[in-house]
């Protein structure tokens, strides 16, 4: 599918934040999606969502829709509380010692912070590709794609479709299908990066969440996940932090523009990518997409 | 400063060698401390050479027996001159070697298991307070765990010989016969193992706290459990400082000389009946001898402690690759 | 900026909550009321098998209760915990079985003289309030100091070649000096026999204790000091060098008074190492009754030689002076020990 067109649709019906959902929905011509808009659910919620580090309140009453089947950037400058803020999204935030914080968020309308929810299930479902490429290394190729469903242990019958379907999804699957016994770390930087995305399709998530993973790569790795980035979109929820406006403005449906004012961290303004661009509502986020800081 | 040669206006210059000229306090400085930090190496050199001389002429008659066979015998005739005497070691090799193996089968699963509990389950106040406790029990000196194994230890200790021996007794090494449980190899491989846990337990601690934090958020993120990230991330990750910390704890086991002497009925003959009170190690046979030896005996000593050194060196060496290759390879 | 927000409460939803904790309490509860039971019922019996039984039954009821609530699998994540647990468990318990016995029963042997007599008029059977062991304790402050005046400065200059000069010879020495750390003591003992008293003194004395105890030191001095040293940063010795001073001056004048405190845990430590070394001390020193205030001559008392004479003279009152020399030598060891964490902590601030 061209990727152009959905974006030039959804420049067409631009609307209010509340409504981005439907827009997305609409947005979609019919049949570009296999599974279907339904089939992907109804996405992932944020709800007045804080996060502390011990006594420091690093991100404040953050509400955003990740509309299923969309790719939502969170952009901002260094400390604006945006990585926090997405990595409360599959509650890795709490492994950093110290760690509260407050809201909710909600997978299918339910709260993944419930007391009692099974938060392996979650992460199961809400995928995440780190900034720096973090293949096991003591696993070879085809065993990192499914070192998930070992992690998990989770049956799948047919191991080597599995495998050479999410490398094909991942972009990678012809540069490394005569050496999946190699070693992950003996690929490049960007084909390990697309090695951990393959990594985390495995387990068939409905969102993928990704903090900067193009930060650490050269210029041609980094497109070639922007393509992987958009065609994954066809089947799932994205969420993804960059430092690069370049790229939010690329690969993005919405973007939201977090910055840190003295105070915690906050969601200044959401809407469209294409607007965030050319129209921003606040001040703020025109003088950063302009580069007039951050 | 020295010259650099001149090539033409095309040639690609030779790196400039830069030398420089310390002044003469540095050079005393630098003489000083690298004389000082070859005492290691000094001392270590000195101890296998003035125990090799004192023990030569013992190793010299008795040859590679010294170390295969176990008669350790000294007759003396009414005046008290020594008419024969044989020296053999391996009753002793063999008891140094059982009860250090006991220890470390005893040790390393428990110290693993609490390192992984301090490194992935404690709450960071608790662990505080363990890990202080922990190097407390490394700080304690081997006569405490001496007599608190002779007279605290023991009871408990021999019941569960018992135990073993009810259940497990079809097993040649669980045999004993006859029915002595006190003071066997296994209550010294007891007594030892609580020595060196702390050892083993610390050095798990800090590989498992090595370990990549990427590697463990990528598998969390993949929907892990704790006990998933353990067994497939950071176990394999800290195999080989668990095994270099499990040598060093092998080493200082062997080494043990009060602490067994204690617990252990020092008994001269090869007992493979780990339950069955006769044993004894190397250096307690240096301890129980050295009292009543002649000048001829300790020279056996001396030799006996040589191939002490040389083995608990050995050991260490081992640990040392062990645990340089597993850090440097970055796994 | 005016604040669009109320701020809430930070909460921590990943704890568990009252629910999972009163799980947790009554899931122990099960586990001690299944301990009696089965050792009532079965020929199980002793605190081993309690002990056991215990924590067999907290494991399972882990595992059913992961099972239940979520899955397989986190059944298996709450069994392992469980087994964890028991490791650190063993590892606790011989460390506050030892510390019980030593108070427990060495206080059994304490008297008003325990410290100003020596043994040099009592006999094993005497009642223990006659003698002491000052002899003991002056011994070892004696053996200690003398030690500590050969390895501190060994030690300190193996620590700064390891750090400071960083010579061809690093790896090697890094690696004896960890060899010598696992010397047997009674090996040391055996080398300074052979080495010095046979060829040298002739005789017994409280100096080749010392010397032996010396080689059992270094390496846990140059260790420590090692750590301290590297944890000084780069830029010091840096600015020293850049300044125009030698490197004589430079560590002299800034990385030594930078790691002060570093180094005197070091020491400490070191003391704590040898303090309690019983073998060697056997061997060389001879082990007298009276206070002998010359380390170069005649046999010297020390504590450790104390308690392994008292214990092996069987009597009652011997044992209980055993006893009390254990708590004398805990009470060392603990007291060096904390002052070297004080010191750790204060250094970290």
């Amino acid at each position: 599918m061209s990727f152009q067109s959905k974006n030039e649709n959804k420049e067409k019906a631009m609307a209010t934040p509340s409504s981005l959902a439907s827009v997305a929905a609409n947005a979609r011509k019919p049949g570009t999606n296999t599974l279907g808009t339904n089939a992907l659910g109804i996405g992932l919620e944020a709800r007045s969502v804080h996060a502390w580090f011990g006594k420091h309140h690093a991100l404040a009453n953050v509400s955003l829709d990740f509309p299923a089947g969309t790719v939502t950037a969170l952009i901002g400058p260094s400390g604006c509380g945006k990585s926090t803020f997405i990595r409360t999204l599959n509650r890795m935030h709490e492994f950093i010692p110290g760690a509260a914080m407050a809201g909710e968020v909600l997978l299918d309308g339910k709260d993944i912070y419930e007391p009692g929810t099974d938060v392996t299930k979650i992460r199961l479902k809400i995928g995440m590709v780190f900034q720096k490429p973090n293949p096991f290394p003591s696993m070879t190729i085809g065993e990192n794609v499914l070192s998930g469903l070992k992690l998990a242990q989770l049956k799948n019958a047919n191991k080597d479709d599995l495998m050479e379907e999410c490398l094909v999804r991942a972009g990678l699957w012809n540069e490394v299908k005569d050496r999946l016994n190699a070693h992950g770390g003996s690929l490049s930087g960007g084909q390990q990066q697309r090695l951990c995305i393959a990594r985390a399709l495995a387990v068939n998530p409905q969102v993928l969440l990704m903090d900067e993973p193009c930060s650490a790569l050269d210029p041609g790795s980094t497109l070639r996940i922007e393509e992987t980035i958009k065609e994954l979109s066809e089947t799932m929820t994205i969420v993804i932090v960059t430092h690069n406006m370049q790229q939010a403005a690329r690969v993005s449906d919405f973007t939201a523009f977090f910055l840190a004012d003295g105070g915690p961290g906050e969601m200044i303004e959401t809407a469209a990518t294409s607007q965030i661009f050319s129209q921003p509502r606040d001040q703020r986020t025109e003088n950063y997409v302009t580069g007039r800081f951050g | 400063m020295t010259m650099l040669e001149n090539k033409g206006p095309a040639a690609i210059p030779s790196p400039r060698e830069i030398t420089t000229e310390p002044r003469f306090s540095d050079k005393l400085f630098r003489a000083i401390v690298t004389t000082g930090g070859l005492s290691s190496l000094v001392i270590l050199g000195l101890i296998a050479v003035f125990l090799g001389y004192q023990g030569f002429e013992i190793l010299a008659k008795e040859g590679i027996s010294f170390i295969t066979t176990s008669e350790w015998t000294v007759e003396v005739d009414s005046f008290g001159t020594i008419t024969n005497t044989t020296f053999g070691l391996a009753a002793m090799l063999v008891g140094t070697i059982l009860c250090a193996f006991i220890a470390v089968l005893i040790a390393v699963p428990v110290s693993v298991a609490a390192a992984i509990f301090l490194s992935f389950y404690a709450p960071a106040s608790l662990k505080r307070v363990l890990v202080s406790i922990i190097d407390l029990m490394a700080a304690f000196p081997s006569i405490l765990f001496g007599f608190w194994g002779l007279f605290v230890l023991m009871p408990s200790a021999e019941y569960w010989a018992k135990l073993i021996n009810r259940y497990l007794g079809f097993i040649p090494i669980f045999e004993v016969d006859p029915p002595i449980f006190t003071r066997s190899p296994f209550i010294a491989g007891v007594v030892l193992a609580i020595m060196i846990i702390p050892i083993v337990t610390s050095i798990s601690r800090e590989v498992f706290s090595q370990t990549p934090l990427d590697r463990i958020q990528a598998a969390y993120a993949l929907g892990a459990t704790r006990w998933n990230v353990i067994r497939t991330v950071a176990l394999p990750y800290a195999r080989g400082g668990i095994v270099g910390g499990s040598m060093l704890g092998l080493g200082r086991a062997m080494g043990e000389t009060v602490a067994v002497y204690t617990v252990l009925n020092i008994v001269y003959q090869i007992n493979w009946q780990v339950l069955f009170g006769a044993g004894g190690n190397v250096a307690s046979l240096i301890l129980l001898k050295f009292g009543e030896a002649q000048p001829y005996e300790i020279k056996a000593l001396m030799a006996a402690g040589l191939v002490l050194f040389l083995l608990t060196l050995f050991v260490n060496f081992i640990a040392d690759q062990i645990v340089a290759k597993s850090g440097s390879k970055g796994r | 900026m005016t604040q669009s927000y109320v701020t809430p409460k930070p909460s921590r939803p990943w704890r568990p909550s009252p629910r999972e904790k009163a799980i947790n309490i009554s899931l122990i509860v099960a586990s001690v009321f299944s301990a009696y039971t089965l050792v009532a019922v079965t020929e199980m019996k002793g605190k081993l098998a309690y002990f056991f039984v215990f924590f067999a039954a907290l494991a399972i009821f882990n595992l059913i209760r992961g099972v239940i609530t979520k899955d397989w699998m986190n059944g298996r994540d709450q069994f392992s915990s469980v087994i964890m647990l028991l490791g650190m468990t063993i590892v606790i318990l011989p460390t506050a079985s030892i510390l019980y016995t030593v108070f427990d029963r060495g206080r059994r042997g304490l008297h008003a003289g325990l410290l100003t007599n020596d043994m040099s008029l009592a006999t094993p059977s005497d009642p223990i309030t006659s003698g002491g062991l000052l002899h003991a304790i002056v011994g070892t402050f004696l053996l200690v100091a003398v030690a500590l005046l050969v390895s501190l400065p060994i030690g300190i200059l193996t620590a700064l070649y390891l750090t400071e000069i960083k010579g061809r010879f690093t790896r090697p020495i890094r690696f004896l000096v960890q060899a010598m750390s696992g010397v047997p003591s009674i090996v040391a003992g055996l080398f300074i026999l052979s080495s010095v008293v046979y060829t040298v003194t002739k005789s017994y004395s409280g100096l080749v204790g010392s010397l032996a105890l010396t080689i059992l030191m270094i390496p846990t001095i140059a260790r420590t000091a090692e750590e301290v040293l590297n944890l000084i940063p780069n830029d010091l010795r840096e600015a020293g060098v850049a300044l125009g001073g030698t490197q004589w001056r430079t560590v002299a004048m800034g990385v030594i008074p930078a790691a002060r405190s570093g180094l005197i845990t070091a020491l400490i430590l070191g003391v704590a190492r040898i303090v309690g070394e019983t073998a060697p001390i056997l061997l060389l020193t001879g082990g007298g009754d009276a206070v002998n205030f010359n380390p170069a001559q005649g046999a010297m008392g020390s504590l450790p030689f104390y308690i392994w004479k008292s214990f092996l003279l069987g009597t009652e009152e011997s044992i209980t002076r055993g006893w009390a020399g254990l708590l004398v030598l805990l009470v060392l060891v603990l007291s060096l020990f904390l002052l070297a964490r004080f010191l750790g902590s204060r250094r970290t601030k």
